[in-house]
């Protein structure tokens, strides 16, 4: 089957990604940062996730039973783990240089995705729901924010969970989020990022208001320079944060 | 043959790697445990006729695991440590009292942690015991380790943990290289009866071909009263005492011993270890990380080597639990330095005390019979010194993992 590029999904943005995606499972290579930012990802992934669905956060498959679906997965760094975790979960791309290498490494860690090159509106357009929907670092990338969140908004099923990161729009995440990851330390390639796409936190949240979404949590992400390490911060969203979300109706 | 795919792959079902699946399955992960010894063979008499000094931070890590209630009707506190020597009875002194209530520590029978081990394993779903078995070859270049045993099967898991003692099939396998040497010393161990109760008080004697312990053991059903005996001695001398018939022994046993417990007797088996100091010169490798003897051996002297690796099994379970309960994959090249930076150096300077000891004491020439009654003299009068040590003995600092502080996984 053949899909069709998604309207949303900005075509120059995923030419940047498509460039970067040989070396995703190299901890030291091109997507150190993401690796470093993992744990802390996927501890707020599972934190939320076993609130909102009555589970048990030191079991080691917490969210068996439930279907999960990750928007924009790249080389699969976060669907893995879910899956590891215990959910069934899809995992979608754009840039089917990414979907080939995550598909690679799933097999070669034994672990079940099912991947799939297209976009959330391939999804939404074909009906499908899941329990819980990521959209982790893409909402910035999107061309018209509106309509991807209705389409994010109709592939959680209902009781379901939608969670999203991004990056907040203020002056200290142009010097911090930009200034610094994209220039400083090489973290990730120069033009990554248009800083103008940032979202507030308070219109992201007035987004899901309109697709009648409950925010149900915003966790600040900061990072420490001096330990070199990514954590969690409830009070401090001015550069990424982390924002859950649950479906009314 | 049949692959199977696990969280943990341990190789070596001693007490350490044991306790390590034990822990591990205990948080869920999925863990095989690759013994080559038939388990029955493990839990004999026959097999292991030591006890472990188990020290305050390492019951606190069986404790965590849900090991120690089976261990402790079995334990025998320690409330008092004396070192001797050849010439001076009782002139080093360490008393439990000084340092909190807890005691110093407690003797177990290896042979006992072992049983309770097995029977706790073998009541966790989710570890696999494979033996006997041995392992053929390792293969960590891809995105999961595997194991070919020698039979054929197969095991791949996320990371090798080598448990496999001393002379470490995973620790050659991974092309890590150990430094150190043996000792021209080997130990004798059996467990003493004797007359008079030991009041839980272990005595080291300083002999000049290698000390001398006795452990306090708990009596035994009949009422009897126990020591377990570490004899170190010259390696020519000692298959000589090996051989010696029943009353020859006993009356080189009371002449080590003393007179304080009365009369003495062997009640037996009589084994015989040789001693080496031995380290690892690093303790990982992509997806592999070494533990306990496997990572470094040192004199028994102070009876630390299996607390050394306790500690080890405290922190390396605390991050590869932790990193599961995230689904990320626990063969992480940053998990695995973290292990290594924190055990490496805790572990050489124990490694480095034992010997030093050992070097001080198993002599006759004076000078340095000299200073080691005046350094032992000197911690004995200063009580601040004193508890230093004990606490180092105890196991109680450098408590950095959540199990070595008691608190749960
Ligand atoms: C005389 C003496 C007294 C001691 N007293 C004390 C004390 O009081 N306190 C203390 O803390 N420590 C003490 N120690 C040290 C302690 O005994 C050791 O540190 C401890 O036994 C090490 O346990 P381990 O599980 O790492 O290794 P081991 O007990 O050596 O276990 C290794 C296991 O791996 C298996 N194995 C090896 N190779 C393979 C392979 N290729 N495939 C599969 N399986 C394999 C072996 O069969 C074995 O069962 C003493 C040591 C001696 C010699």
């Amino acid at each position: 089957m053949v899909m069709t590029a998604a309207k949303t999904v900005d075509a120059a943005e995923i030419e940047k990604f498509s460039r970067m995606s040989a070396d995703w499972w190299d901890p030291s290579g091109p997507f150190r940062p993401l690796h470093r930012l993992n744990p802390v990802r996927l501890t707020y992934i599972k934190d939320r996730v076993a609130e909102h669905f009555g589970r048990d956060g030191r079991s080691i498959a917490p969210f068996g039973g439930l279907t999960a679906l990750d928007i924009g997965c790249g080389g699969g760094l976060v669907a893995e783990p879910l899956a590891r975790l215990g959910a069934s979960v899809t995992a979608v791309d754009a840039d089917a240089v990414a979907i080939a290498a995550a598909r690679l490494h799933a097999a070669g860690r034994e672990i079940e995705v099912d991947y799939r090159v297209g976009s959330s509106d391939d999804l939404a357009a074909a009906g499908s729901q899941f329990d819980v929907v990521l959209a982790l670092e893409i909402i910035e990338h999107v061309a018209d924010r509106d309509e991807f969140l209705a389409a994010l908004g109709s592939l959680v099923a209902p009781g379901g969970l939608l969670i999203l990161s991004t990056l907040n729009r203020t002056l200290k995440s142009l010097v911090l989020g930009i200034g610094v990851a994209e220039h400083l330390l090489r973290w990730v390639e120069p033009g990554t990022h248009d800083w103008r796409r940032f979202v507030k936190p308070s219109e992201l949240a007035r987004g899901l208001r309109v697709i009648d979404f409950a925010v149900a949590d915003l966790t600040g992400l900061v990072f420490d320079p001096l330990k070199n390490e990514f954590h969690l911060a409830a009070d401090d969203v001015g550069v990424n944060y982390f924002m859950s979300a649950t479906r009314l109706s | 043959m049949s692959l199977r795919r696990f969280d943990v792959a341990i190789v070596g079902g001693g007490i350490a790697g044991t306790t390590f699946a034990a822990i591990l399955g205990g948080a869920g992960l999925t863990v095989a445990l690759i013994e080559r010894q038939p388990p029955a063979a493990l839990k004999g008499s026959a097999y292991d006729g030591r006890t472990t000094a188990i020290t305050f931070g390492s019951r606190k890590v069986l404790e965590a695991a849900g090991l120690w209630a089976d261990l402790a009707p079995h334990a025998c506190p320690i409330d008092d440590i004396r070192v001797a020597d050849d010439a001076s009875p009782l002139f080093l002194h360490f008393d439990s009292r000084e340092v909190g209530d807890d005691p110093l520590g407690s003797i177990v029978e290896n042979r006992l942690i072992r049983k309770s081990l097995y029977k706790r394993i073998s009541a966790t779903a989710t570890v696999t015991q494979i033996a006997p078995a041995t392992v053929a070859s390792l293969d960590t270049s891809g995105s999961l380790a595997r194991l070919t045993l020698a039979d054929g099967r197969e095991i791949a898991a996320d990371i090798v943990v080598g448990a496999d003692g001393r002379d470490s099939f995973v620790r050659a396998a991974a092309g890590i290289e150990t430094i150190g040497w043996a000792y021209m010393q080997h130990a004798i161990v059996t467990i003493m009866g004797h007359e008079l109760p030991h009041d839980n008080v272990a005595v080291e004697n300083f002999l000049p071909a290698g000390p001398f312990a006795m452990l306090p053991m708990t009596d035994a059903s009949d009422g009897t009263h126990r020591s377990s005996i570490v004899w170190t001695d010259h390696m020519d001398a000692v298959p000589l005492y090996m051989k010696l018939d029943l009353p020859a022994f006993e009356a080189e046993l009371q002449s080590r011993a003393g007179e304080w417990l009365g009369r003495v007797w062997e009640i037996g088996p009589r084994f015989t270890y040789p001693l080496q100091l031995r380290h690892a010169k690093r303790y990982i490798a992509p997806r592999v990380a070494l533990i306990a003897d496997a990572a470094h051996v040192i004199h028994p002297i102070a009876g630390q080597g299996l607390n050394l690796g306790m500690r080890d099994i405290a922190l390396l379970s605390e991050l590869l639990v932790d990193r599961r309960r995230t689904g990320l994959d626990l063969g992480d090249p940053m998990l695995l330095k973290r292990y290594e930076d924190a055990r490496r150096m805790d572990n050489i300077a124990f490694s480095a005390t034992t010997d030093i000891l050992d070097r001080l004491f198993s002599n006759d020439i004076p000078p340095i019979k000299l200073a080691r009654r005046m350094g032992l003299g000197a911690v004995n009068r200063v009580p601040f010194l004193r508890r230093f040590f004990m606490r180092r003995a105890m196991g109680a600092a450098g408590a950095l993992s959540r199990l070595g502080r008691g608190e749960r996984l």
